[in-house]
């Protein structure tokens, strides 16, 4: 009996140890490179948070204000508010509150009260006209340079006044609930999101509106009746182009032809609408195949074999069973187009639009619009304000994400 | 009256017309009980709805582009336009001016020139209200009776109403085609009309570009349209510094998720990378300017470079990469999940480790798809906008140093077209050419692309 040859000699060992070293440095490196994209997303929205909850508030001087040194009375019979803020600024309202303030912070800091400041108090007034009766504290918004001496940079002229007012408690930063309802302005304590917000709103209805439609027709038509020939394909390349066109183009399309069509509409909702309807529609038709592609033949014949005409058998039958995966790929193309920057800043809805746009028609901007807007502004308070924008938008896109996933796991069924 | 209106009016009749024709419909079965109709009542409503309704929406589409013109001729033949001044922009100020005022959205008139012109404004535009509102009902009325006498017990509303849905649905998928040839047709106009003013050639291979807006338009200075500066920076930032973090990651990512994590794991770490790809640009964009173009201006300082920019390609290029990861990790993973699972099998089975299985055997099988998908990837990260315009810089440097400003084609598009220039100024239609050299050569890429991938599918299959 001769001894059978060793099977793991030394050099085998050796070998098996250094293969196996390197199966670990490579499943090693594929964790790092997963959790290096993990951790980049983790940075970024760390990073914005971090930014973003000092842009949701602003630094506020607190003034008491004695309505009744001057007696202002509130008009009898006055309802709205515009009509009854006026009256008071008749009476010296504005006056009123810049004497508050120096009584309460001397002449240098009250010639930093934000220019607002006065409208504030005097919305408060018309809400509550018993505020007339007596005394009340106000936090009004500080101004810009003021608000950025406080958070540490800025002029340095103001820093001491700064220091002082924070010491005594008058200058503070508290929670700024306007910004949510404000729109776009110069001065970064005086900034709100809802005029861009609108404005992406009434964008994203005309995007909807465009693109569903025709996008869940044309995936309908090209999986269910569109014959095999060479229009077919030629409707096919296209949409598969289309959905990989760099959004700018389309942009420079909304330029050229739409602008051109309907000049007066620069900065429309309308037009922004349009440009991204043609954007969104590839995803939608791309998405919506996919879903119907998935409803069992048996369905159809099922239904065909009833005596339901091809037309019956698509709206009665696959269309309704196709639907959850449908609106999840819209609710993913709609927030492809809700964040979408490049192609509306061609056509010019870049504009600097202060008051909330309140049609279709009307020049607006969108959020990312403002985002990229105020990122560019070279005043330090908007930083903090960018980021809460962001914060803002990406919430937005976190909720219809989620409802994409929602749809997706409670309706979408599997044959 | 508003195109709004006039909508509304054409769904008004609309419904009218489908609420008539189904109680007829109704009474024709009523009327003869044992007589089966041709097509069920619903169709004939339908059927009537569609004449009703489709007439009268194409008017207001058609009467909301004319009635405008038609105001503005009656009104430039009223007696009290003989002062307006013959053309340019004050004639335009003033006619908007009085067109404003006199349909309220105005309140008074600061040009005098103006006042005279509201009156005949206001009058011609009821008078084409009247006429617009009438002609409307008119075709409602008339489209609507001819469709309703239509309808009788055998009539086959059914398959006409289904022929008009088939056209709906066959336009709805021509709206592609159609985008496809406006995209191509408005950018080979206006690059053509930009090829009348600067030659083609000093534009493709140039290499200074600084083109001036303020310039005469008339005569361009052909050596300032060269945008080989542009299309280096382009291709430096998207296709090589972006690809250099993309696709290594993108790939190891991949062969991770897809070899090695346990479901636990993919359950989680799958959709946080399908959240970096859902972030928008924009904030990307505004995190490479804030955080990632300090650090790496820091760095360039740290490693001795003394013009070490703020604003640099690789600051971009490297956002763009993370941007790019969860694009290439998908294609990979698709790729990987294409090779047949008898080769993984037969290679673990003669000994190899798994990293030797997917170094040896699952990578080299799907590499076309993987190949495809970076040219994929590639397309995607040229076209991208708002990186390279908010944190890439606008200098044109044919430079190969990292921490250099350098610019892109797309940034070139976004600064020329929303600067102050003029429309047919060689500035602004230079964007339109560098635009449809983007087209061209992102719809190449992607056509190798799909081409690649559908063979190498075909080849496992």
């Amino acid at each position: 009996m001769n001894k059978s040859a060793p099977t793991r000699t030394a050099a085998f060992e050796a070998r098996l140890k250094k293969r196996y070293a390197a199966e670990r440095r490579f499943k090693l490196a594929g964790l790092g490179a997963i959790l290096f994209s993990v951790a980049v997303l983790l940075f970024l929205l760390v990073t914005m948070t971090m930014n973003g909850i000092g842009g949701f508030q602003r630094a506020t001087l607190q003034i008491p204000v004695d309505f009744t040194s001057v007696g202002i009375t509130m008009p009898q019979g006055l309802s709205d508010k515009p009509a009854r803020m006026r009256a008071l600024e008749r009476q010296g309202l504005p006056d009123l509150v810049r004497f508050s303030a120096e009584q309460a912070l001397g002449e240098e800091a009250a010639g930093e009260l934000g220019s607002s400041a006065w409208r504030l108090v005097a919305e408060a007034v018309a809400d509550d006209p018993k505020l007339l009766a007596g005394k009340a504290e106000f936090a009004l918004p500080a101004s810009g340079n003021l608000a950025s001496a406080f958070s540490g940079d800025g002029q340095v002229r103001l820093q001491p006044l700064a220091h002082r007012l924070a010491a005594e408690g008058k200058l503070k930063d508290s929670f700024d609930p306007g910004f949510l309802t404000r729109s776009d302005a110069t001065d970064p304590q005086e900034v709100g999101i809802w005029g861009a917000l609108k404005g992406s709103i009434l964008t994203m209805l005309v995007t909807l509106a465009l693109a569903f439609p025709i996008g869940v027709f044309a995936a309908l038509y090209l999986e269910e009746y569109a014959p095999r020939n060479r229009w077919t394909d030629l409707i096919e390349v296209s949409i598969n182009n289309l959905a990989a066109v760099p959004s700018i183009i389309f942009g420079l399309l909304g330029l050229a032809v739409f602008l051109a069509l309907f000049p007066h509409m620069r900065s429309a909702p309308l037009i922004g609408g349009m440009t991204l309807a043609l954007m969104t529609m590839p995803v939608i038709v791309i998405s919506g195949r996919n879903a119907i592609k998935a409803v069992p033949p048996s369905i159809r014949d099922g239904a065909m074999a009833l005596g339901a005409s091809p037309i019956q058998v698509v709206f009665h039958h696959v269309l309704p069973l196709a639907l959850p995966g449908i609106l999840t790929g819209t609710i993913i193309g709609m927030a492809r187009a809700l964040g979408e920057t490049a192609p509306l800043l061609m056509i010019g809805m870049r504009a600097f639009v202060a008051t909330p746009p309140g049609g279709f028609t009307d020049p607006a901007t969108v959020l990312p619009v403002q985002i990229f807007l105020w990122s560019d502004e070279i005043d330090r308070g908007f930083v903090e304000r960018t980021s809460a924008a962001i914060i803002v938008l990406l919430a937005f896109l976190l909720v219809m994400n989620g409802l994409a996933i929602y749809l997706r796991n409670r309706f979408e069924k599997k044959w | 009256m508003s195109p709004a209106l006039l909508l509304l009016l054409a769904l008004g009749f609309g419904l009218a017309g489908w609420l008539a024709a189904r109680a007829r419909a109704w009474s024709f079965r009523r009327a003869a009980p044992h007589h089966r109709l041709a097509s069920l009542p619903v169709y004939h409503a339908w059927y009537v709805a569609l004449w009703v309704g489709v007439p009268l929406a194409l008017f207001a589409v058609a009467w909301n582009a004319l009635a405008p013109q038609l105001v503005l001729q009656s009104v430039l033949s009223d007696p009290s336009a003989a002062g307006l001044p013959p053309f340019g922009m004050q004639r335009e100020t003033i006619l908007a001016e009085a067109r404003n005022v006199a349909t309220g959205t105005a309140p008074a008139v600061f040009n005098a020139g103006a006042r005279a012109l509201v009156e005949p404004f206001r009058e011609a535009i009821l008078r084409y209200n009247v006429i617009g509102t009438g002609v409307a009902l008119l075709i409602g009325f008339l489209a609507g009776t001819w469709a309703f006498l239509q309808l009788k017990p055998d009539f086959s509303a059914q398959t006409r109403v289904e022929r008009a849905v088939m056209s709906v649905l066959l336009i709805a998928s021509l709206v592609a085609i159609l985008t496809t040839l406006g995209i191509f047709v408005s950018l080979v106009f206006e690059t053509m009309r930009f090829f009348g003013m600067v030659n083609p050639i000093d534009f493709l291979f140039g290499t200074h570009w600084g083109p001036d807006p303020m310039s005469a338009a008339a005569h361009p200075d052909p050596t300032r349209y060269g945008a080989l500066p542009l299309f280096w920076g382009t291709i430096y930032i998207g296709a090589i510094i972006a690809m250099i973090v993309a696709i290594p990651l993108g790939l190891m990512s991949a062969v991770y998720l897809t070899q090695y994590a346990d479901r636990r794991w993919r359950k989680w770490l799958k959709p946080a990378l399908e959240i970096l790809a859902g972030v928008p640009t924009v904030v990307y964009g505004y995190f490479a300017a804030l955080t990632i173009a300090p650090l790496v201006r820091q760095l360039g300082q740290a490693i001795g470079i003394a013009n070490a920019s703020s604003e640099s390609a690789l600051a971009a290029g490297l956002v763009m990469g993370v941007m790019i990861i969860p694009f290439v990790s998908s294609m990979a993973d698709d790729s990987l999940a294409a090779v047949p699972q008898a080769m993984r099998d037969g290679s673990l089975a003669m000994g190899a480790t798994t990293n030797e299985t997917i170094r040896r055997v699952l990578l080299p099988a799907a590499l076309p798809g993987i190949v495809a998908g970076v040219m994929l990837a590639i397309s995607r990260s040229i076209g991208e906008t708002m990186i390279v315009v908010m944190a890439a810089g606008a200098a044109a440097n044919l430079s190969a140093n990292p921490f250099e400003a350098m610019t892109t084609v797309t940034f070139q598009i976004v600064a020329m077209l929303t600067g102050e220039g003029s429309f047919d100024h060689p500035a602004t239609l230079s964007a339109f050419a560098l635009g449809f050299v983007l087209f061209l050569v992102t719809l190449a890429l992607n056509f190798i692309a799909l081409r690649v991938v559908k063979r190498f599918r075909e080849a496992y299959e």
